[in-house]
């Protein structure tokens, strides 16, 4: 009896490792076209970083530092003096600014909306979430040039405003931050209200009723026991706002006019008329770590607070 | 005799219908964005039976990087006359000898033995053109025949203009503006022109193309920039003029050369002297609004762009242009080194 047991103990045991080496054999062409494909392209990045720059762009097979050095300092072109590289800090400066702002104006704006939406009859839920999809029909370049025509001087947001007689002169938005964070906004808003929504939805209603039968306030009721509820969809959308917003390329390229950079652009930069590739990988590797630690914080945070609730 | 006959039938609606839809070549083209004409593109696909693929870039230095990368698939591209002797001194271009071609007769004497390329042994002229002041007249009454425009704005014109993002264009335009040649590589007046340029960069809004479009919704108000874009935003806002600064301004031109790891070498080098061609130069003037540099063309454009103060500019005002000429690595260093700085 005890023998048989243990034989079938053992049989089992053997066919469950089967499954699992097949399982992972199964998986490895995914596996090995996932690891090449996200690290391969990171790999030659850093290599490039550590070379010295072409005559008219690419890179020379030599080990050098200067990649690295110029994202900090530069050297005066004039009396090779060292400064501090303040173009780039100031590039980097005005990155996470506008990509925190954005981040801000989509929960307050997608807050109410994901709010409205958790609150309707279950049947209507899915015909809002539907029209919030609508803007991902059409391609970013277009959306983004549609902005344009809504914030240029001759734009529909001055015309009628000056057709109000509200101002004499157009506003210039069009080529300024406040342009490119309008933009930014209105792209990734979705992904913002998505997992707001997907929070929302899981809320127990019947604990609000509970608050405000124990007469708590309306601003008590949201700030002690909607947010905290919520707090896990905030966090993931402004992961997912911030983040592509820190990296964000196509939508500065538009409504900054090329003068007003960001990270992605100063990258763009050094790869086209800069002719510095190994600055621009460099810079791109710096991008990538700040986005890794902004990740860190943001989860390190998130799990706290979460061990508290439970 | 039926089965024959049948067979024919299918072997000759194949080849209709291959004939109508697969051309016998293909030619990629790599050009300026704005900049090829539809029209000319058709003739060409019709007369020779090739496909014909236009891609677009925006910079001189953003085409040469893309094409020195490899794994392009384009067989030409246009460079301007100061970037010529890179391209050739990379070893990205065959020598086709445009020179020994039939229609190479059309080229006009002032370009056909330049100095970016004597002999004309790689390039056929595509456009030519200066680097002047778009006005908007409407907004600033003063004189826009100086750099001064962009370098040191008028009150009117403060916050409103945009400037090229073309680096020599730009540089040179303010060497020539402190009183310098350009490419030189005097350091007292590069370190003039860096001041110069970073204390202007304030006063700009942009450093953006597609003007044509942002002077037809008064977006801006002035810009360093092309006359043939000049030309078309006048046709779009009557208020738009085209100002030759004094102080010294370039000419450009920008010619059609061939690759070396082109596919289509030969529909390429027909390509290139199809352009020669009086009426084909027409048609690609009539598109863009530049001059051509092949006699004979004009009488094929329109009256209208022929006779325009862009393409005809008073001889007076015209005096003070000059050729840019193909400058030294160490110029273009500390020009690149300026410009970096600029674009921050």
């Amino acid at each position: 009896m005890n023998d048989v047991s243990q034989s079938l103990s053992d049989y089992e045991q053997a066919a469950r490792q089967q499954e699992t080496r097949r399982n992972w054999l199964l998986c490895t062409p995914a596996l090995v076209v996932l690891v090449l494909a996200a690290s391969g392209p990171l790999l030659v990045m850093l290599f490039y970083s550590f070379l010295k720059s072409g005559n008219y762009g690419g890179v020379i097979y030599e080990f050098s530092l200067d990649g690295w050095f110029n994202v900090i300092l530069v050297r005066d072109i004039f009396d090779d003096v060292l400064r501090f590289a303040d173009a780039h800090l100031s590039v980097f400066w005005r990155s996470i600014k506008l990509s925190a702002m954005t981040t801000i104006t989509c929960v307050i704006i997608g807050f109410p909306t994901a709010y409205f939406i958790a609150t309707r009859p279950r049947r209507s839920r899915n015909f809002w979430l539907f029209l919030i999809t609508i803007p991902f029909w059409t391609n970013l370049l277009i959306r983004t040039f549609a902005i344009l025509e809504l914030i240029r001087n001759n734009g529909v947001i001055n015309n009628l405003l000056m057709d109000l007689w509200l101002i004499d002169e157009p506003i210039q938005i069009m080529y300024t931050d406040t342009a490119i964070m309008i933009g930014m906004t209105y792209v990734y808003l979705p992904l913002m209200i998505l997992p707001l929504y997907a929070s929302m939805e899981k809320l127990d209603f019947q604990l609000v009723e509970a608050a405000y039968d124990l007469y708590a306030t309306r601003i008590r009721v949201l700030r002690r026991v909607i947010i905290p509820l919520i707090k896990p969809g905030i966090v993931a959308g402004s992961i997912l706002v911030f983040i592509p917003s820190l990296g964000a390329f196509v939508t500065p390229r538009v409504l900054g006019g090329g003068k007003n950079l960001m990270l992605g652009n100063l990258i763009q930069l050094q790869f086209d008329q800069g002719q510095n590739w190994p600055l621009g990988a460099a810079l791109s590797i710096t991008l990538l770590a700040i986005v890794m630690v902004t990740l860190l914080v943001y989860v390190r945070y998130s799990q706290r607070s979460g061990g508290q609730d439970g | 005799m039926t089965q024959f006959i049948k067979k024919s039938i299918v072997a000759l609606a194949m080849v209709a219908i291959s004939g109508s839809v697969f051309a016998a070549g293909e030619l990629n083209l790599y050009n300026w964005g704005n900049y090829t004409s539809p029209d000319l593109i058709a003739k060409f696909e019709k007369a020779y039976d090739v496909k014909v693929t236009v891609t677009d870039y925006d910079s001189n230095s953003g085409a040469l990087a893309k094409v020195k990368a490899g794994g392009h698939g384009f067989d030409m591209v246009v460079p301007s006359a100061n970037y010529i002797q890179i391209w050739i001194n990379e070893g990205l271009l065959i020598e086709t000898r445009p020179d020994q071609m039939s229609n190479f007769k059309n080229v006009a004497k002032d370009f056909n033995n330049p100095s970016w390329d004597p002999g004309r042994h790689y390039s056929v002229p595509w456009q030519w053109g200066s680097v002047g002041m778009i006005v908007d007249t409407s907004v600033y009454k003063g004189d826009i025949n100086t750099s001064a425009i962009f370098l040191d704005p008028p009150d009117e014109l403060k916050g409103k203009i945009n400037v090229a993002p073309e680096m020599n264009d730009v540089i040179s335009s303010a060497i020539m503006y402190v009183g310098g040649e350009p490419c030189t590589t005097d350091k007292a007046i590069l370190r003039k022109v860096r001041d110069k340029l970073v204390a202007a960069k304030k006063h700009w809004l942009s450093m953006d193309y597609g003007m044509v479009e942002k002077f037809a919704g008064r977006d801006v108000a002035a810009s360093l920039y092309w006359n043939g874009a000049a030309y078309r935003a006048r046709e779009k806002n009557p208020d738009v003029r085209y100002g030759l600064p004094q102080e010294g301004f370039a000419l450009w031109m920008d010619s059609i050369v061939v690759l070396k790891d082109a596919k289509n070498v030969e529909n390429a080098k027909l390509f290139q002297n199809f352009v020669m061609d009086p009426e084909n130069a027409a048609l690609i003037s009539s598109f863009a609004s530049y001059a051509n540099g092949i006699t004979g063309s004009e009488k094929y454009m329109p009256e209208k762009l022929r006779t325009s103060e862009e393409i005809n500019p008073d001889p007076k005002l015209a005096a003070a242009g000059k050729f840019l000429p193909a400058c030294s690595p160490e110029a273009t260093k500390m020009y690149t080194a300026i410009w970096t700085e600029l674009q921050k």
